[in-house]
Parts: structure tokens; sequence; C-alpha cells
């Protein structure tokens, strides 16, 4: 009650900085274990986000891709540096819902069905129940599952199930999507279909994604940007410009195009590091 | 197992995914209610062959038959029987389950509530509820049910407490995030998603709670209170040597038990139905 979305307040868009989708400047995240042991999980990050760019964010696990996304979301707090989204902190974004978020585990309440999931961040913002049930078989419509509209979750296979997640992320129409590996847990066919539906939804939608993703044929697929990230402590090693067109022209025959394989094998270098006679971790010590 | 029939979205193919499912737990459900009710027969037959092989007397045990024929003769006061334990045990449910899952949600919300509460349920879990009964009949009168359903609450809170309370302990962490991400309240948090996650832990306790209800509702009459239950009947008919009625009423007893089990077991599984674990 106390955090309820005042949807008509009016941000001063400052003149210098016509609010970036998502702005991160000079962020560490330190994160404190037991006996005082410190990780390291983020340092120094900056980050630019424009209104209606997919931008992935790709490296190894523990590289705090994640992490920062988290952080986007205010799901944790940067020990140092400032995180903006739309031109507020991120913690005013939250409570004004700025964004949508879809999560590896499609996170569905299983009691509900497929529609009342859907809803759920309708019912918990006070939206009218007419306005709920048009909205929802319009996001049903958008991600291919009218007749599963009264189905529960469990009834659903796995691909079925994220695409609910992110129909429910959709429902605000949120100008801002953050997604935590979405299609993780989805096999390579279903997970290829789901990148060519979430191409379209974008294109649809005109929404800017922060993408979190350790495929790199993905973050090539989906990506106008892709952000390459090192681990230990997580830094941005370095950002490639992917142009192979816009969302709208993207489609499945863009994975066999020579481009394509050409921005695959760029990210796979930026991955493995420049030199490639460095082994693992000499990079920066 | 309905996963493979409905990856593709053809109309109907979610109501279709549930046949196979259904016609193959079928069978094993059969075989699963068979063996033990085999088991009974054959227990049941060994029993009655011992009795008059070794020509067991009635007051040590009487033979199943002759239970059974006390108890098809004396059918309608065992019903009657039935049903005073059965509500008193009915009433002692019902109170003490809300008591136990509101004291639950509680405790759950507000910190204060679930420290002060630790001491007062272990302490309530310790002491031998029945032996209140005593207590209370010369509280409520000893003309009323109120001492009896009184005792069948009190048994029936702690099972139903503690296991609420773990169950509304278990948030996913992916749900906590998301209602995070919602700015949604505390209290709109626990009526979204903790305590729906929590419904599979606040029906097991409601299942143990069950067949302590009945329990406690019988044994409480032994000390007193109004004639008419089970309890009373089971006392009376043995202090006057009538073994095989004393035996017919324990076999009502059993059976008010059995039922109150498998009522809450049946309502249990409706209201999970869905609760599979997805991704």
């Amino acid at each position: 009650m106390s955090e309820a979305p005042a949807a008509s307040a009016t941000q001063p868009v400052t003149a210098t900085d016509v609010a970036a989708a998502v702005q991160v400047t000079g962020v560490d995240k330190v994160f404190v274990g037991k006996k005082k042991a410190t990780v390291t999980a983020l340092e120094n990050i900056d980050l630019t986000v424009a209104p209606g760019e997919f931008v992935s964010l790709i490296g190894p696990s523990g590289c705090g891709k994640s992490t920062l996304l988290r952080l986007i979301a205010d799901l944790d707090t940067p020990s140092t540096g400032s995180v903006t989204v739309f031109g507020k902190t991120a913690r005013q974004a939250r409570i004004d819902q700025e964004y949508g978020i879809a999560f590896q585990q499609a996170g569905l309440l299983p009691w509900r069905t497929v529609t009342g999931n859907i809803e759920l961040p309708l019912e918990l913002h006070k939206v009218g129940s007419a306005a709920r049930k048009a909205r929802s078989a319009e996001l049903l419509a958008l991600v291919g599952l009218s007749d599963f509209a009264e189905s529960y979750p469990d009834q659903l296979s796995g691909g079925m199930q994220q695409r609910v997640a992110i129909a429910r992320a959709l429902a605000e129409s949120p100008r801002l999507l953050l997604m935590d590996e979405p299609f993780g847990a989805l096999d390579e066919m279903t997970r290829e279909r789901m990148q060519t539906e979430l191409v379209k939804i974008t294109a649809e939608t005109g929404a800017a994604v922060v993408f979190v993703t350790h495929s790199i044929p993905e973050a090539v697929y989906l990506s106008n940007r892709v952000v390459v990230m090192s681990p230990r402590p997580g830094r941005i090693r370095d950002i490639l410009t992917v142009s192979l067109g816009s969302a709208a022209e993207r489609n499945e025959q863009l994975r066999e195009n020579e481009a394509f394989f050409e921005n695959v094998s760029k990210v796979r270098e930026l991955l493995h590091g420049e030199a490639p006679v460095g082994v693992r971790g000499v990079e920066t010590r | 197992m309905t996963a493979t029939t409905v990856t593709a979205p053809a109309p109907g193919a979610g109501t279709a995914s549930k046949q196979p499912a259904a016609g193959g737990a079928g069978a094993g459900r059969l075989r699963t209610i068979l063996a033990p009710v085999l088991l009974g027969v054959v227990a049941l037959l060994l029993w009655q062959l011992a009795v008059v092989v070794f020509d067991i007397k009635p007051f040590i045990v009487p033979a199943p038959l002759s239970i059974g024929g006390e108890f098809g003769t004396n059918i309608a006061t065992v019903v009657a029987g039935a049903v005073v334990t059965g509500g008193n045990a009915l009433v002692g449910l019902v109170i003490g389950g809300i008591v136990g899952i509101v004291f639950a949600i509680l405790a759950a919300l507000v910190r204060v509530v679930d420290e002060l509460s630790v001491a007062i349920v272990a302490a309530l879990a310790v002491i031998p509820i029945v032996a209140l009964a005593p207590v209370l009949y010369t509280m409520f009168g000893a003309g009323a049910e109120t001492a009896r359903q009184l005792v069948a609450a009190i048994a029936v809170f702690i099972p139903v407490y503690i296991n609420t309370l773990r169950g509304l302990r278990q948030v996913r962490p992916v749900h906590r995030d998301l209602l995070h991400v919602y700015a949604a309240s505390a209290w709109q948090m626990t009526r979204t998603v903790t305590v729906p996650g929590a419904l599979p832990f606040i029906f097991t306790g409601l299942r143990i709670a069950s067949s302590l209800a009945v329990i406690s509702a019988l044994i409480a009459e032994y000390f007193g209170g109004p004639v008419g239950g089970l309890g009373k009947s089971i006392t009376s008919a043995a202090s006057s040597s009538n073994y095989n009625l004393a035996w017919a009423y324990v076999l009502g007893a059993i059976l008010v038990g059995l039922v109150f089990y498998c009522v809450t077991l049946a309502i249990e599984m409706f209201a999970t139905r869905h609760y599979r674990p997805t991704s």
C-alpha cells in the first residue's frame, strides 16, 4: 500500500539527459559474506540503454550479469555509483512500474490460471476487472496462447510457461523489459522459436530490453548491442554493436546469414579475451 | 506427464492431456487400494481363527464376527454416539483450525507475535491436553459439550499452527522478487502468494489434526460430561461386562476417525491439485 504506483507522476525530464531507458554510472557491487569476506560482483560499470534499444549482457557464470540486472530492477542496491531508469532512481522506477521483468524460472503462481497469472500485476495495481480481462486477452493473443487462457501452469510445457511469464511482464505496457535468461531452461528448438517471437514482440511494443544470457547466438540474434562481461570482478570488457537491421527485419533466415556468423565469432573472440595466448585469469591481476 | 501432450498448441489439448494420466493412474490406484484391503481381510480371518481355535474369552479379545454382529444390532446407538462425538470433533477441528491458521499468519507477518508464541505453543504441545478435560468440565458445567470441543480445538491448534507457519515461510525466491518488483504491500504479498503457497502445508496440518480431534473428543468423554457419545458408551459397556458391545463402539470410533481423515485428505487433494512444482 505504501508503495502504490503513482501512475500520474510526471517525472522531471532533465534537459541534459533525454531520459535514457537505463543509465548505469560508475557502479560497484560488493557482497559482504560471512566473516566479512567480501566478493566484488561488479566493478566500475557504465552502461546506457536508449529507449527502444535491445541490449544483451553476456559473459561466463559469475561475471555479475544477473547482479547488474537486479540492480536495474531495484532487487538489490549498488555499493557505489547510481542507476537510473527513465531519469528516475531505480527505486522510484520500480514503484512507478516503469519496467516489466521475466526470470529464468517462469515463476508462475501454480494456483492461478494462465489468465490469473497475467492479470496478477494489474490486480495488484487496482486495474478494474473489465480492463484486466481485455488486456490479458490481448496479451494471450500476442504470445499465441489464447486457447490456454483457463489452463493451469502445470498443464503447460516449459516454453508455454515462459511465454505466459513474458505476457505477464508486458501486462502494464512497460517501456523497458528486463529479462534474466528467460530461455535458459528451454530446449534449443523451443528457444529459437521463442527468440523469434521475442523479436516480433519488441518490434510491436517498441520497448527497450536488457537481456541477460550466456548464449552467444541468442545475444547476437536478438540485440542491437551486446555487452561482453568478464568475471571476478565483473566488468564490462567490451560492447559490440550488432548491425543486423531493425527488429522488424530480423527473422529465421538471419540465423543462416554471413553477417550473423561474423558477429557471433566477434562476440566469441571478445568473450575469450583478445590475447589468445593468455590462459584464463591473466587479464587483470 | 501432461507436458508431452500439450506442446502442440491445438484447441482442447489441455483437457485431452488429462485422460492418459487418469487412465495410467487407474490401474496403479486399484493396486494400492486392493493390497491393504486384502491384508486387512487376511488379518481379520487369522484373528477369528485364533479366537475360535484357542478359545479366547471375550473379555480378552472377542471374535471379529461377534463384534460385527453386535455392531449390526446396535447400529442406531452407535450412529447416535458417532454423531455426538463426531460433532464435537468437527467443532473442535473448525475452531482450532481457524485459530491456528489466523495465528500462524499473524506470526508470519509480525515478528513479535512469532517470538511470543514460540514458548506458548511449545508449552501447549507438551501438555497432555486431554488432562485438561476434568478442569474444563467444572468450568463449563458437566452438562455441556463445550469442554470436549475445547479439548479437541486445542489439540487441533498445535499441528495446524506449526504446519501453517512452516508453509508460510516457504515462499519461492522468484515469487518474492516478483512481488517486490510489483511494489506489493505486505498484505498483498500474504494474500496473493504466501497463503496460497502455504496451502499444501495447511492441509497437511489439518489432516493430521483431524484424527487428533476425534481422539481428543473421544477420550475427553472418559473424564465426565453428558452421556451419549462413543467414549462414554465404550466405558459404560465395558464396565457392565458387555465386551462385544464395547468393541462395537470402538469400531464406531475407528470409523469416525477414518471418515475425518478421508474427508480432509479428499479436500487436500482437490485444493492442491495444481501444486505440482512447475519449472
